[in-house]
């Protein structure tokens, strides 16, 4: 059993368990599945700076915090008593074109070979971790969710403007993955 | 709360998006948050033990070099639709007896721009805002660095809401 849960899970059996934290939360609180949130409420909570976007009850959403920080300790749970001893296995396409940047150590989930503090302060890794984080909170929020409240909940509720965020999302990656990310990569 | 709303409505922007509404109306102790902990804690396992906060699944999939996040998330949606209908068609409630209600989205050109520029992170920095918080957990410090980013990329986007086009 112990081996089963050790090696990778394929999609079949995580993406229905992903699907049902969306009953899981409604049921237990509730609650509409999403996480972006959470950076909203951290802003509240830290920086209001008197915005009329961050001046909400945020005590009020502390749910959606502890669901986060639940997640950080899932990922240090998985990686520390639950962790696969190999190294991910991608498709050998994408392993030549990575070796072409100097990526070659599969041993972590983000490729420590970029993404570090030495490089932090590179241009590389400036565009990569901040840029990169930067979009990440500045796109999901004007967006109105991330792939967990649009993706997932919103289109498990058959809302039309989650499946235009979700086709932008898609598009946007897309574009940056196949042909400006090459480009920072090869910074 | 209150306040939020009336002022969305002065300012004549879209409503509060999908912040909840907080339709819990029992009051509650901080500790009954913990059940929110619990299941924070077995997502952040199936995120990492399904490769999907690996920056190199995230790759794959927008170079369409795998099935494995398609597979992921549509099966995800997939069991979300089943569960939701279910909720719907039986009236299923809160294990606390309130109705489920969960608030439909709005759409306004947001979801567009914002979901672009999202799209464009997304394939950066190989994760979405629950991945950053899993990266974090297995050890990749410095994407605390990146969740900061995050952060004030919220927060900038709160301060100039009213100037964005929705």
């Amino acid at each position: 059993m112990i081996e089963f849960i050790k090696h990778p899970w394929a999609w079949y059996v995580a993406g229905p368990l992903i699907g049902l934290t969306v009953p899981a939360l409604l049921i237990v609180g509730n609650k509409s599945f999403g996480i972006s949130s959470s950076l909203r409420h951290i802003c509240a909570m830290c920086i209001p700076a008197n915005i009329p976007f961050f001046r909400y009850d945020w005590k009020k959403e502390m749910w959606n915090l502890f669901f986060v920080f639940g997640i950080f300790l899932g990922g240090a749970i998985a990686v520390n008593l639950l962790g696969n001893p190999d190294p991910v296995e991608v498709n050998p396409k994408l392993a030549a074109e990575l070796a072409g940047y100097g990526i070659t150590d599969y041993n972590n989930m983000v490729p420590e070979q970029i993404f570090n503090w030495e490089s932090l302060l590179t241009l590389k890794g400036f565009i990569l971790m901040i840029i990169g984080g930067f979009f990440v909170g500045f796109g999901t929020r004007y967006a109105g969710g991330c792939t967990s409240g649009h993706a997932i909940m919103g289109l498990s509720n058959l809302q039309l403007p989650s499946l235009i965020a979700t086709i932008c999302f898609m598009v946007g990656g897309f574009a940056m993955a196949n042909f400006i990310l090459p480009l920072i990569l090869s910074l | 709360m209150q306040n939020h709303s009336n002022t969305d409505k002065d300012l004549g922007l879209p409503g509060s998006d999908e912040l909840c509404v907080n339709q819990n109306s029992l009051p509650s102790k901080w500790y009954h948050n913990i059940k929110y902990l619990v299941i924070g804690i077995f997502f952040g396992i199936i995120f990492v033990k399904s490769e999907v906060i690996s920056w190199f699944r995230i790759q794959e999939m927008f170079r369409l070099q795998s099935f494995h996040m398609y597979g992921i998330i549509g099966s995800a949606i997939f069991v979300g639709m089943v569960s939701i209908w279910l909720i719907k068609k039986f009236d299923i409630r809160t294990i606390s007896g309130e109705p489920i209600t969960i608030a439909p989205k709005t759409f306004n050109k947001g979801q567009i721009y914002g979901g672009l520029i999202f799209g464009f992170g997304w394939a950066i920095t190989g994760a979405c805002p629950g991945p950053l918080f899993a990266q974090i957990g297995t050890g990749a410090t410095v994407i605390g660095v990146t969740l900061l980013s995050a952060i004030a990329g919220t927060w900038v986007y709160g301060h100039f809401r009213d100037k964005l086009p929705h």
